[in-house]
């Protein structure tokens, strides 16, 4: 597991307050985390400040996974 | 007052504001705490003409359809207006659908222009569905070294000359999808005639002031935001004001820095609001709570009758100003809202105007007046609407039946859906109500198969369940809004349900169950079913084999739904 990964999940499973140890990269994160589009947007803020990168709003289209939300932080560090 | 009366079109009665209020600020974009931009009236009617002129030079023609799928900003607006000059059918197309769906609806409305911005266009470009050819599509923001394919720049030269096109009130100004993406699409042809008598009722109940400041938040492709967030401020040379980011810290810092007066939101939004804002009260320490406690109950007490902005603001600043202090209206609807919420935001001063309405009639039937406020209805129906309940019971519920000259023509190619929804006149809605004796309006229930999520999306079993085909060790399957089935009097944690028929004559195997999990999963949150019915026997169909849902759906009716819905 990438290292953004397991700092991702960490991070998600602290804030939303589920175990980050049943959290896997494939894992769609609305699911698991029982979160809404608004709760998501909050995890971006989160994630902005953790990896220092501006995730702008519109990158959460289409995105599901912890996996695909990781290679989307990597690809604007 | 506002009086549109005279005016023949959309694009007539957005040309005067221009010249009207042509120094007045009427569009700011921010994206978090920097400004992008702010402009005048003349400053946006320049921009606007740019877009139409550009249209033009490429042959654009009166009746010609120009799609815009952008997220709120800016550029929506200068297109949208600039493409109305120019005698556009405006296709607005939602932005938060998958890229495969909004090929699916390019390809049914056939626009000879799309609009779109880069983030969009890079995932639709690889979308099969998207017509190659006899568009043009022109794409904001895209980066320097960006490979637009066979799209143009936005930002492209434009055309030397802009003639206004003149329509008149009868032709078409937009067709706005209501739902269909995965079945027949509903593309509602809305007339000049239906905008403009909408927002003239509209206007006229909640006229806005030229200091005003409308935050554009719903998506403007949205029936309410078309009409509230873009039209109506600048009828009444108000600003609009957008926000690239939805995020609520931002959210609340925009409010504060532009004065924010007028919002439109969705049931999710204002609970989320109202999360944010009980979070900071319940951190005060106890004496200070106890102050705004008592000052809260002082001004319910004081806007008992009516709103009274400059009261509640006195009395409530350390809420108020936080949020700008300005915040007069909240104008709530697109799905049902939760009653204790809407008066929460009451008792501290921020008035909800709760409405109803479909886009298959504009935008909104009904709406609460506040005088007094009532979190309870959608409130009455606005000028020119005729609503009626029929086939009432002995409770006096019955399902909505409207008329007015804000119903739609119909729909976009699709005579039959049309026919069912239209019947001598009156829009059927498929909602279950009652009024009550000062006429205001309760809904109930559907009498419809669908759902609304909170954040206002309309979901149709129909539109989902393909994605639950050829599930192995099941023979068919189905899906419905488990309100429909078993109504439960209420509209809020609207859930829908699949039922399935295994092969053989034993239970749902395993690994129909596992294949049903992962496509569930697959699906937009909002899209999933919750759980699911063993059903033992075949499907009722007609002779053509197409499925008799009504009666697939009483005979579920008869089973108890707790027994009968097992969870995923």
């Amino acid at each position: 597991m990438s290292d953004t990964i397991t700092r991702l999940i960490q991070l998600a499973g602290k804030r939303f307050k589920v175990d980050p140890a049943g959290l896997r990269p494939e894992d769609d994160f609305f699911e698991k985390l029982r979160i809404d589009s608004i709760q998501a947007l909050e995890l971006l803020s989160d994630l902005e400040q953790e990896f220092d990168v501006e995730i702008p709003d519109y990158e959460l289209q289409g995105v599901k996974s912890f996996s695909a939300l990781a290679a989307k932080i990597d690809q604007r560090r | 007052m506002l009086d549109l009366s005279r005016l023949p079109s959309l694009g007539e009665a957005l040309r005067d504001p221009m010249i009207g209020y042509k120094s007045n600020v009427a569009l700011i974009e921010s994206d978090r705490e920097r400004e992008n931009g702010r402009w005048t009236y003349r400053e946006l009617r320049a921009e606007a003409e740019r877009v139409g002129a550009r249209l033009q030079a490429g042959g654009f023609a009166a009746g010609d359809r120009c799609a815009i799928l952008m997220a709120n900003q800016s550029k929506w607006i200068f297109s949208g207006l600039g493409a109305i000059w120019a005698g556009a059918i405006l296709v607005p197309l939602d932005y938060k659908l998958t890229p495969a769906e909004q090929a699916a609806l390019l390809a049914h409305a056939r626009p000879r222009v799309l609009i779109t911005e880069w983030p969009a266009w890079r995932l639709l470009a690889r979308e099969p569905q998207v017509p190659q050819s006899g568009i043009s599509v022109w794409v904001t923001e895209a980066p320097a070294d960006a490979d637009l394919g066979r799209a143009e720049r936005w930002e492209g030269p434009a055309g030397r000359v802009f003639r206004p096109v003149p329509r008149a009130r009868g032709d078409l100004a937009c067709i706005v999808y209501s739902s269909g993406t995965g079945g027949t699409p509903k593309g509602c042809m809305l007339t000049h005639d239906n905008y403009l008598e909408q927002a003239q009722s509209l206007g006229q109940m909640y006229p806005l002031a030229e200091e005003d400041r409308y935050f554009s938040i719903l998506p403007t492709n949205h029936a309410i935001d078309f009409m509230c967030g873009f039209l109506v401020p600048l009828l009444f040379g108000a600003a609009i004001v957008h926000q690239r980011t939805l995020r609520a810290q931002y959210l609340a810092w925009t409010m504060k820095r532009y004065g924010i007066s007028h919002m439109g939101v969705v049931p999710l939004l204002l609970k989320t609001l109202e999360t944010r804002i009980r979070e900071k009260l319940d951190a005060l320490p106890d004496w200070q709570r106890k102050i705004v406690d008592g000052m809260i109950q002082t001004n319910a007490m004081a806007t008992a009758k009516e709103p009274n902005h400059a009261l509640s603001r006195s009395l409530l600043g350390s809420i108020h100003d936080p949020m700008g202090g300005k915040l007069r209206y909240l104008f709530a609807g697109g799905a049902f809202v939760d009653r204790t919420c809407a008066e929460f935001f009451y008792r501290i001063g921020f008035p909800v105007a709760i409405g109803y309405g479909l886009t298959e009639a504009g935008t909104v039937l009904t709406v609460n007046d506040l005088k007094p406020f009532r979190g309870d209805t959608v409130g009455r129906p606005l000028p020119g609407v005729t609503l009626e309940l029929r086939n009432r019971n002995a409770a006096g519920v019955g399902e909505v039946w409207v008329k007015g000259r804000t119903v739609m023509k119909g729909y976009l190619d699709a005579p039959e859906l049309t026919a069912e929804a239209i019947v001598d006149g009156w829009l059927r809605t498929g909602d279950l109500g009652e009024l009550d004796a000062s006429g205001h309006l309760k809904l109930v229930g559907r009498t419809k198969n669908m759902i609304v999520t909170e954040g206002g999306k309309n979901i149709y079993p129909e539109d989902i369940e393909t994605a639950f085909d050829g599930l192995p060790e099941a023979q068919e399957s189905c899906v419905f809004a488990a309100n429909y089935v078993w109504p439960t009097g209420k509209m809020t944690d609207e859930q829908l349900i699949v039922v399935l028929r295994p092969k053989g004559d034993g239970a749902v195997a395993e690994a129909t169950l596992v294949e049903l999990r992962e496509r569930n999963r697959r699906l937009a949150d909002f899209k999933r079913v919750s759980g699911y019915v063993p059903w033992p026997r075949e499907f009722p169909r007609t002779a053509s084999l197409k499925l008799k849902r009504l009666v697939l759906a009483r005979e579920l009716a008869a089973l108890d739904r707790h027994g009968a819905v097992k969870p995923l």
